[in-house]
């Protein structure tokens, strides 16, 4: 379960973020949508707990995500924009450290099986993640998030710069994780929407435009395409 | 203190994972032999004792710590990785303790590896062996003062060269506090207990307190103090600049 009330973000006199409330529940899977730049990355790292809101609040699983943080990210599984990790590692050596940090101590090893056998990481387990090709290293990526069997996946832009293949492997892996968990994906790729998501917000300028079903939001438009629907509204 | 472990571990491994550490090991023990026996005078003093090798640390350290820390925080922001880091469940003080530590286990390994010395000592005569382990200490101290100062500087940019010459920079204040270079700008307007607490800052005075074999409790607070403050302020920082 994932709570936002009034979140707000200003840089200087820039909003990136304004007013954005919004309720996702176990079982959704929410597709967060936007032109570049509209704020997707700040709210997904103000949930996350690496930007800190100006004003209004978040809440994971119920812990508030600024005074109960630890809580909060313990509840959480996040996939940063890019898919950051520490390059000079091996893939195995850095999902050890997530484990570890992840407190998962008995559990571990099975853990760290299973999120390999998961993302078909098998074979590049001994090479450095800074030697990987863009897939692999979105799996490492994805495979962090889920190691510890998170409730709340957040995942931003989980799909971009990967090939169609990979999209493809990746959307797959989401609707079979997605299950009785809560998850938030960002992307500005439509297909994906229709491909994972039940619902669907489309942020423009800070600002939630639209909150509606795949379904719901095609029927705005005559062509009943989301590409028409997206540039209507955020055109 | 389990994650401080795993995220010190982890960092000390990847010094290890690049060239940097055993460059830094190679160079760090070169100048420290060639200052001893150079510029020390080792064998022209006739004397059994490791002062010449000492009396250069704080000089050797000047360059060589900052290129220990430069890395800690500039390269986790420079590669997006500390928003990876910061949203696991670890603490902000846990990383930069977990860090610091890493930065420090390793200069004390390369002062281990400088033992060669200690043995080529012992076996000319008969040195004061108490006073070797006491200014090895002072070393030690020395270096976790100035890694604690380079904590600071690389977690204000993200780029490892400026935080490299930042840290240079505020090490050499600090070295120097005590010396007229420093205190002469003070003495013209400020009260004289200013001018003794800017000189009783610097790292000088206490590491060569330390160095002559006399281990006092004040000298300890004063590294302790200094490297608590260092460290909190990098907390501060990052806290405030983690993902900017």
């Amino acid at each position: 379960m994932i709570k936002t009330e009034s979140l707000t973000k200003r840089y200087g006199a820039l909003t990136a973020v304004s007013d954005v409330s919004f309720t996702v529940s176990p079982g959704e899977v929410l597709g967060f949508l936007g032109p570049n730049g509209a704020g997707k990355t700040t709210t997904m790292r103000m949930l996350a707990g690496f930007v800190g809101a100006t004003s209004g609040r978040a809440s994971i699983c119920g812990h508030d995500v600024e005074d109960d943080s630890l809580a909060a990210r313990a509840c959480l599984g996040y996939l940063p924009e890019g898919a950051p990790a520490y390059g000079e590692m091996t893939v195995r050596d850095f999902l050890n450290f997530v484990a570890d940090l992840r407190q998962l101590r008995a559990n571990a090893r099975t853990r760290v099986n299973a999120v390999i056998e998961r993302l078909q990481l098998q074979s590049v387990l001994t090479q450095s993640i800074e030697t990987l090709s863009k897939g692999f290293r979105r799996r490492v990526g994805l495979a962090q998030a889920i190691m510890h069997d998170p409730p709340v996946l957040i995942l931003d832009e989980p799909t971009d710069g990967l090939d169609p293949n990979q999209k493809h492997e990746v959307r797959t892996l989401i609707n079979e994780m997605a299950g009785a968990k809560t998850v938030i994906i960002s992307t500005h790729i439509l297909e994906e929407v229709d491909a994972v998501c039940t619902r669907a917000i489309i942020i423009a300028k800070g600002r939630i435009v639209a909150d509606d079903t795949p379904q719901g939001l095609a029927a705005r438009v005559p062509s009943g395409r989301l590409d028409d629907v997206f540039r209507s509204i955020t055109a | 203190m389990r994650n401080v472990g795993i995220i010190m571990r982890r960092e000390l491994v990847s010094y290890f994972a690049t060239p940097l550490a055993y460059i830094f090991l190679l160079i760090f023990l070169i100048l420290a032999n060639l200052f001893t026996f150079y510029l020390g005078g080792f064998f022209e003093r006739g004397q059994a004792d490791l002062n010449p090798f000492f009396t250069y640390h704080p000089w050797l350290f000047l360059f060589l710590i900052p290129a220990v820390s430069m890395r800690l925080w500039a390269e986790e922001r420079r590669s997006g990785s500390i928003e990876l880091l910061m949203t696991l469940p670890v603490t902000l003080w846990q990383a930069v303790v977990g860090k610091f530590l890493a930065a420090w286990a390793f200069t004390v390994l390369a002062l281990v590896l400088t033992f060669p010395l200690w043995i080529t000592v012992n076996y000319l005569g008969s040195p004061d062996n108490g006073a070797i382990l006491a200014a090895y200490i002072g070393s030690v101290l020395l270096a976790a003062g100035f890694l604690s100062i380079g904590s600071l500087a690389s977690a204000l940019t993200r780029n490892p060269v400026v935080a490299f010459i930042l840290a240079i920079a505020g090490c050499f204040v600090f070295l120097v506090a005590g010396f007229p270079l420093v205190l002469d700008a003070f003495r013209g307007w400020a009260p004289q207990f200013l001018v003794d607490a800017v000189g009783s800052l610097g790292f000088l005075t206490h590491y060569e307190a330390i160095s002559k074999g006399v281990i006092d409790i004040r000298d300890l607070v004063y590294f302790a103090l200094l490297i608590t403050w260092f460290l909190l302020a990098t907390a501060v920082v990052l806290d405030v600049r983690k993902s900017e």
